[in-house]
């Protein structure tokens, strides 16, 4: 069995919460003291029905606004597939939270609301999935109930969300009709809509391909930690620990380490107490080399014809994330695999309007929750790929250095 | 573990542990000084054999820490002493008799040993100087925790600030604290309680044998099973009965209920949770029952 990592988007009263609670429900993954306290709540505070929003509202003022301020991650199983559910708020702070969330997912989930049809809301959050290459979108136009099942509005917001969608990079995209309320398409095929063809949405997540999304051509392995044992039954051992962010390695294969340049061979490749012939991501293992060269942590192994360009230059988009504007010639800690160092900030190329695409070159402050092209100067070269490419080597992370909080996400287009 | 796929795709098992690891390498490479909270329970066993596995063949290159509660489980801290000696490790122990004792926490009588657990805790990171601390939270256990960082930044007063998390991106996590302040990692966040006894029936790995049916001498209080022992005397109307139990989590002894159960074997425990109508906190930890937010309210004063 496998895994799948989604992002949920859509505003809030597009029934996100409802849908989640059902899939949840479906799946039998909420337990019975769980509804019981969701029910005593509901029940407390003079509601008609029982809000499942309660249960993914995880904090007091959560509860106590009704809102959900802060991504929540949920987990539920199939016999076919494992699920992490990203559980992004629909409401404020949206672009950063969505961000954060779509980092790790293989797959986006839009939700439209039938009578409304596409939103800016709906826009914006295919823009920021396809920016953070979430490899797969499905747009669940929910409230199917509400407009009596009607084909030719799904027909619609399909047509309409297509066209729109060519604009983007989205690889794969399905389009549902569904009522995440009464079940339709949901877990079951709807009796309702007939004319519908494709499947449900728990069968579209339990059987979307994604086998072929990472990289398996391009070897990446940076070095995260050096396993020296130094003790007398290891006395010899140098392993270097890390995560395959790229490619398959395998015994014998030639080596080229950067920023070094020094080639070796693989000698072999440990998973723990096993020796392995083959890692490829997101495998943490152990390389060993045939010689003895100089290691270390932030180093990337990779192969001699096919390496990342180290570079001090980096153009990238990025996301920023707090209130504190950013500007031209801002300092800033980055964090790029397992490199850390310092970046200076030579100049904003544009701020990108996620709701027009919109390109606004005269905005030199970019706010939070904003998106802009920037350039970037680095003390430390980075050993990166563009993101389209690799989104493990092609991301870093900017601190404040001050505070010591994350500020910005950086997806790289290219290095110099 | 299958190290070939002809697909190229993990299991989920496999990818949870791989994502573990790279957590323990990290915080093992970035932070000068971490250390690993290890009670015994289910949860700090996996923990305890995925650093294990992080840094093999060497040896865990941090030591771990149990904070005592003096109403444990006897096997528990047998099983603990197993796999500390086993690893070569060093353990320190915080105990909440001596905290107590010291004047470090104030045993009020009404007050539970698992709340007392947070002042000795947070004492004893500091007098170790811990800039990292280990522990075994998942986000599904409970709805507070469900909104945690691999990653937890905690103030110089050991707080949590659920609103001031710092977003979390990709696999790069960010370390950085000032002085006084320290990190609470939790490297199996996205591991659920079934995750947990697959891979312990995978790896086939020693836990504590309370988890397995046993006969014990129980009686109801508060809706749960409650061991009878000298540090939770029974009260008026309550009866001691023998009964056929295990237990879904380990804890404090007086507040840790048991379910009746004959699962004996990893396979009859995954069948019974499998099916399990309610979870683990709901059936068994009586220090969750106290209000909506007791969970989210012991995480901002410190507790792990």
């Amino acid at each position: 069995m496998d895994l799948l990592r989604f992002a949920t988007a859509g505003s809030v009263d597009d029934g996100k919460s409802t849908l989640i609670g059902r899939l949840l429900l479906d799946s039998k993954s909420i337990f019975e003291d769980q509804l019981e306290a969701v029910e005593s709540t509901s029940k407390s505070r003079g509601y008609d029905y029982t809000d499942l929003a309660l249960l993914t509202d995880g904090l007091r003022s959560e509860r106590e606004q009704g809102i959900t301020i802060d991504v929540a991650y949920r987990y539920f199983a199939t016999p076919a597939r494992k699920f992490i559910i990203a559980d992004t708020p629909g409401h404020v702070q949206y672009t950063r939270n969505m961000v954060t969330g779509a980092s790790t997912a293989d797959l986006g989930l839009v939700l439209v609301d039938a009578r409304q049809g596409l939103t800016e809301q709906s826009r914006r959050h295919a823009v920021i999935l396809s920016l953070l290459r979430v490899p797969h979108l499905v747009l669940a136009v929910n409230k199917m109930d509400l407009v009596d099942y009607d084909e030719s509005i799904y027909n619609k917001i399909h047509e309409e969300f297509t066209a729109f969608a060519t604009k983007l990079s989205i690889p794969d995209l399905e389009i549902i009709p569904i009522s995440a309320l009464k079940g339709d398409n949901v877990v079951n095929r709807s009796e309702h809509m007939d004319w519908y063809k494709g499947p449900s949405l728990m069968h579209h997540l339990e059987h979307v391909h994604v086998a072929s999304d990472r990289d398996l051509v391009d070897a990446r392995f940076p070095v995260q930690y050096v396993i020296r044992p130094k003790s007398d039954a290891h006395h010899d051992y140098r392993g270097y620990g890390g995560m395959v962010a790229g490619g398959v390695l395998k015994p014998g294969d030639d080596v080229l380490v950067l920023p070094s340049g020094m080639t070796s061979k693989i000698a072999g490749i440990d998973l723990h107490e096993k020796e392995i012939t083959e890692a490829y991501p997101p495998m943490s293992v152990t390389v060993r080399l045939e010689d003895d060269v100089d290691v270390s942590r932030g180093d990337m192994i990779c192969r001699p014809a096919n390496a990342p360009k180290p570079s001090q230059d980096i153009d990238a988009m990025i996301c920023w994330m707090t209130t504190e504007p950013l500007k031209p010639r801002q300092k800033l800690a980055i964090k790029h695999t397992t490199r850390v160092g310092r970046a200076l900030v030579k100049d904003i190329q544009y701020r990108l309007d996620v709701n027009t695409l919109h390109r606004d070159q005269e905005t030199k402050e970019i706010g939070v929750n904003e998106i802009a092209r920037v350039q970037l100067r680095t003390t430390v070269p980075l050993l990166c790929d563009p993101y389209s490419k690799n989104r493990t080597t092609g991301s870093f992370i900017l601190i404040d250095e001050a505070t010591g909080v994350t500020v910005g996400a950086g997806m790289i287009n290219s290095g110099n | 573990m299958t190290a070939t796929h002809a697909d190229y795709r993990l299991s989920q098992l496999d990818e949870l542990e791989a994502e573990s690891i790279h957590i323990f390498r990290e915080v093992a490479a970035e932070f000068e000084k971490p250390v690993l909270m290890f009670s015994g329970g289910k949860d700090s066993i996996v923990m305890m054999r995925l650093a294990e596995k992080a840094f093999y063949p060497a040896k865990i290159p941090f030591p771990v820490l149990q904070v005592d509660t003096g109403y444990d489980f006897p096997e528990v801290l047998e099983t603990r002493d197993h796999w500390v000696d086993r690893l070569g490790v060093r353990l320190i122990v915080a105990s909440v008799e001596e905290a107590i004792k010291d004047g470090t926490v104030v045993d009020d009588g009404k007050t539970s040993r698992n709340r007392l657990q947070i002042g000795t805790l947070l004492h004893a990171l500091e007098e170790g100087g811990f800039t990292a601390a280990f522990g075994g939270g998942r986000r599904d256990e409970e709805k507070a925790r469900a909104k945690e960082r691999v990653y937890s930044h905690r103030d110089e007063f050991g707080q949590w600030d659920p609103k001031m998390q710092r977003p979390e991106l990709w696999s790069l996590y960010n370390g950085r604290l000032h002085e006084g302040e320290h990190m609470r990692i939790f490297p199996i966040s996205n591991w659920t309680e079934l995750d947990v006894w697959d891979y312990i029936g995978r790896e086939n790995i020693e836990i504590p044998n309370i988890y397995f049916s046993h006969q014990r001498r129980v009686f109801q209080r508060d809706g749960m099973l409650l061991s009878e022992s000298e540090h939770n005397p029974t009260k008026q109307g309550e009866t001691v009965e023998e009964k056929t139990v295990r237990f879904r989590t380990v804890g404090d002894l007086t507040l840790t209920g048991c379910v009746e159960s004959t699962a004996s074997t990893i396979p009859e425990i995954i069948e019974e949770i499998a099916i399990a109508r309610v979870t683990e906190r709901g059936a068994t930890r009586g220090d969750d029952r106290f209000s909506e937010a007791a969970m989210e309210d012991r995480k901002k004063e410190g507790y792990f």
